[in-house]
């Protein structure tokens, strides 16, 4: 069974190069994108990949610390998620649009 | 009361009545600023007296009465204090100051009635009064120097009264700014007195003068009483800084007669007198005075003699009797020169009110042409002007022919005398009889030339009263200096009262081979000069009136060089003031802004350029602070991975 081999052989660097690709795809949509939401959404996607990484560290050391650590991610993220998202709405509701640039007016 | 109030009160009086018309300077209440201020200055007359009532009642040769208010400041053995010092010298000045002071200003509240701010009037006019009293009450330098420059602002600020006239404005800043250069003179010859005795005190330095005189001109004393007579030359005009008096008559003529006849005018000479002690030291620096008091007496009562502005011939009289005042200090009669100081305050103050009062009623006219006959219009006003000419051309016995004449003898007979310069004493007193009697034969005698719209009338008794009073001082002012010789032939034998006075604190240079013979003959000269000058004068301007015209012509250019001054403004501008301008200018366009702010922009284009850059990196996109973290965070990690 060449495809439960594969997936038997399923090793800790697999984890990590997916991680290592979600986080990427994360950041260039951050550094890229100009719609808030979708910053938003590669902000999720980097810090899942986070996440990823400290699960399958955790797994292969047999150490629950780094799940641990996971949930606290999340509880930030949800946070973050609020926070963000309200920034959007307040956008929204000023220039019926949701793009990054008008956060330029706010420096100081 | 004891000594040290009276004498503080003496300033504070003048003070609390610039007070009090300077906050309400718009008030047009003439009546009432003038009486506030009229109270003040006469408060300060009696004060005056009662000091120097007790003056007189201590013994000869201790009459001083000190005051220390504070000390002013202190660095390291160097203090100043913030002192007065009254003694026979200003004594003679404080009387003279608040006394014609006080006339002055109740003959200004009918002068300025017609006026819009006479409360700011009345406010600079105490305002002077009270620096004029710290000039000649300090018991130090600094002190003097402080009423020294106050008396100048004062002065300025009184002449540009009128500052909407532009050329008004201007004679306020011409006076202030020759000021300046003189008062810069006085300022190094305190710093070099300081440098050579350590000490601004005038007592003080008394004590730690040199036995003998120095006779070059790199001494320190002779250097130091150079630079305070600088200082003296800018305040009392004196060549080569008198420009600015002439001038200065574009402000209120009772200011004129106060400030630039009576009073501030006298202070270098007031200053050398209370110097003397310095000044005998540096026999050079004295010959230099006399010279040019000479060279001013003469030059000034020449040009008097050719203008045609009835304050403009004062001036130059002004101008040319402070010159006998130099002269006789530079000889090294400092007793003379305040008893001339003291008659010229009476007699010119008196003319100055009379002119002012011609002038009010004139209608603000200024020109003797257009005047003639007034003696019938104003006779009290005529009546006083006619004594203060007699006194001022050395007419027996009134005031100005015993100070003039003390004068004259000591040019002669001092030590530090010369036949030259008794010479041209006795030219410039008969080109002031000249003048003098000119002036009242176009003003008030023979038939009028006053325009048919022009109404003269006599002034109010707030203005003749003062005049009144100024007339009788210019003929009884005269007696308290009667000299020796005169004195031993008049039944009673007078004696010279001033001289008795000043004797103990001032030391003069006395003559060595005096003789009475001498004295009265060189008196009988000068006597005889002023009276055929004043004859010619009459002769001219009332008998023979085509002669002036036919003189002038005859004299060709030298009247015209006369009458344009010397032409020494057009000198000052065209080789000094022009020259300098165009030089600051060329700082200005080729140094300054070419170099000096060229400098400065690259210092700042620089800051401007680094900022700039690192303003780029702040631009408030989210996305390329993200970027710069996130390569941040590259490079970091590159780095460990390299490093280990």
């Amino acid at each position: 069974m060449p495809m439960t081999e594969a997936f038997l052989n399923v090793g800790l660097n697999h984890y990590l190069i997916l991680s290592a690709l979600l986080f990427t795809m994360g950041m260039i949509g951050v550094l890229m994108r100009k719609n808030v939401i979708v910053i938003l959404m590669g902000i999720e996607l980097m810090l899942n990949a986070v996440n990823l990484s400290f699960i399958s560290f955790s797994s292969y050391s047999g150490n629950l610390n780094g799940q641990i650590m996971v949930f606290f991610v999340m509880t930030i993220a949800a946070a973050e998620a609020a926070v963000g998202l309200a920034l959007a709405v307040a956008i929204y509701k000023r220039y019926k649009e949701i793009n990054i640039r008008f956060f330029e007016q706010l420096r100081g | 009361m004891n000594e040290q109030l009276l004498l503080g009160l003496l300033v504070v009086l003048p003070f609390l009545g610039f007070l009090f018309n300077g906050i309400r300077f718009t008030s047009k209440n003439y009546k009432l600023a003038g009486t506030v201020a009229s109270t003040a200055s006469g408060l300060c007359f009696l004060i005056s007296l009662t000091l120097v009532a007790k003056l007189i009642g201590m013994p000869e040769g201790e009459r001083v009465i000190t005051s220390h208010f504070f000390d002013w400041f202190l660095a390291g053995d160097f203090s100043v204090s913030a002192s007065f010092l009254l003694d026979p010298i200003n004594a003679v000045m404080i009387l003279v100051i608040t006394g014609v002071g006080t006339l002055i200003h109740i003959f200004s509240i009918g002068y300025i009635s017609h006026d819009e701010r006479p409360s700011k009037y009345f406010a600079y006019l105490n305002l002077f009064l009270m620096n004029m009293l710290i000039l000649v009450l300090g018991d130090n330098l600094l002190v003097m120097f402080v009423g020294w420059e106050g008396v100048g602002l004062c002065s300025y600020l009184l002449i540009g009264f009128w500052f909407s006239d532009p050329e008004k404005a201007a004679a306020g800043m011409k006076a202030f700014i020759t000021n300046r250069i003189g008062d810069a003179g006085f300022l190094l010859g305190i710093f070099m007195l300081f440098l050579s005795f350590g000490t601004v005190t005038f007592s003080e330095i008394a004590t730690r003068l040199p036995e003998t005189a120095e006779m070059m001109w790199t001494g320190p004393i002779t250097l130091a009483c150079l630079f305070l007579f600088i200082g003296a030359t800018g305040k009392s005009a004196q060549i080569p800084l008198y420009v600015w008096l002439p001038d200065a008559m574009a402000g209120p003529t009772p200011v004129s007669a106060l400030i630039h006849a009576a009073t501030m005018v006298t202070a270098g000479v007031y200053m050398i007198v209370r110097m003397s002690d310095v000044f005998v030291l540096a026999p050079l620096v004295m010959n230099v005075i006399a010279i040019i008091g000479a060279l001013t007496a003469l030059g000034a009562a020449t040009i008097g003699m050719t203008q045609w502005d009835i304050k403009k011939i004062l001036a130059y009289s002004t101008v040319s009797q402070l010159g006998y005042m130099f002269l006789a200090v530079g000889v090294g009669a400092f007793i003379p020169a305040m008893f001339h100081l003291m008659t010229h305050a009476f007699f010119k103050a008196l003319m100055f009110l009379g002119s002012g009062s011609v002038i009010h009623a004139m209608a603000d006219e200024q020109d003797v042409r257009k005047m003639g006959g007034l003696k019938k219009y104003m006779p009290i006003t005529h009546f006083t002007f006619l004594l203060g000419w007699l006194a001022i051309i050395g007419a027996p016995p009134l005031a100005g022919f015993f100070s003039k004449d003390e004068i004259l003898w000591y040019s002669f007979a001092s030590p530090a005398g010369h036949w030259s310069l008794w010479v041209a004493g006795v030219i410039a007193a008969g080109c002031t009889a000249f003048y003098m009697t000119r002036l009242m034969c176009l003003t008030f005698w023979g038939e009028s030339r006053v325009p048919k719209e022009v109404h003269p009338h006599e002034s109010p008794v707030s203005m003749t009263f003062p005049l009144i009073v100024l007339g009788v001082l210019s003929v009884v002012g005269g007696w308290i200096g009667i000299p020796h010789v005169l004195g031993a032939i008049i039944p009673g034998h007078p004696p010279n009262v001033l001289e008795h006075w000043l004797e103990p604190v001032v030391r003069m240079l006395k003559p060595e081979h005096a003789s009475a013979a001498v004295e009265f003959a060189l008196m009988g000269i000068s006597l005889s000069v002023a009276g055929i000058s004043a004859y010619f004068a009459y002769d001219f301007y009332l008998v023979h009136k085509d002669r002036p015209t036919m003189v002038t012509k005859k004299l060709g250019g030298l009247y015209s060089l006369v009458s344009d001054k010397y032409r020494i403004d057009e000198f000052y501008f065209g080789r000094i003031i022009n020259p300098l301008i165009d030089l600051s200018k060329g700082l200005w366009l080729y140094i300054d802004i070419n170099f000096i702010d060229k400098m400065t922009y690259l210092a700042s284009d620089m800051v401007k350029g680094s900022g700039q850059f690192l303003r780029s990196l702040q631009n408030g996109n989210l996305q390329q602070y993200a970027l710069y973290i996130s390569l941040g965070v590259v490079v970091t990690i590159t780095y460990i991975l390299m490093g280990s």
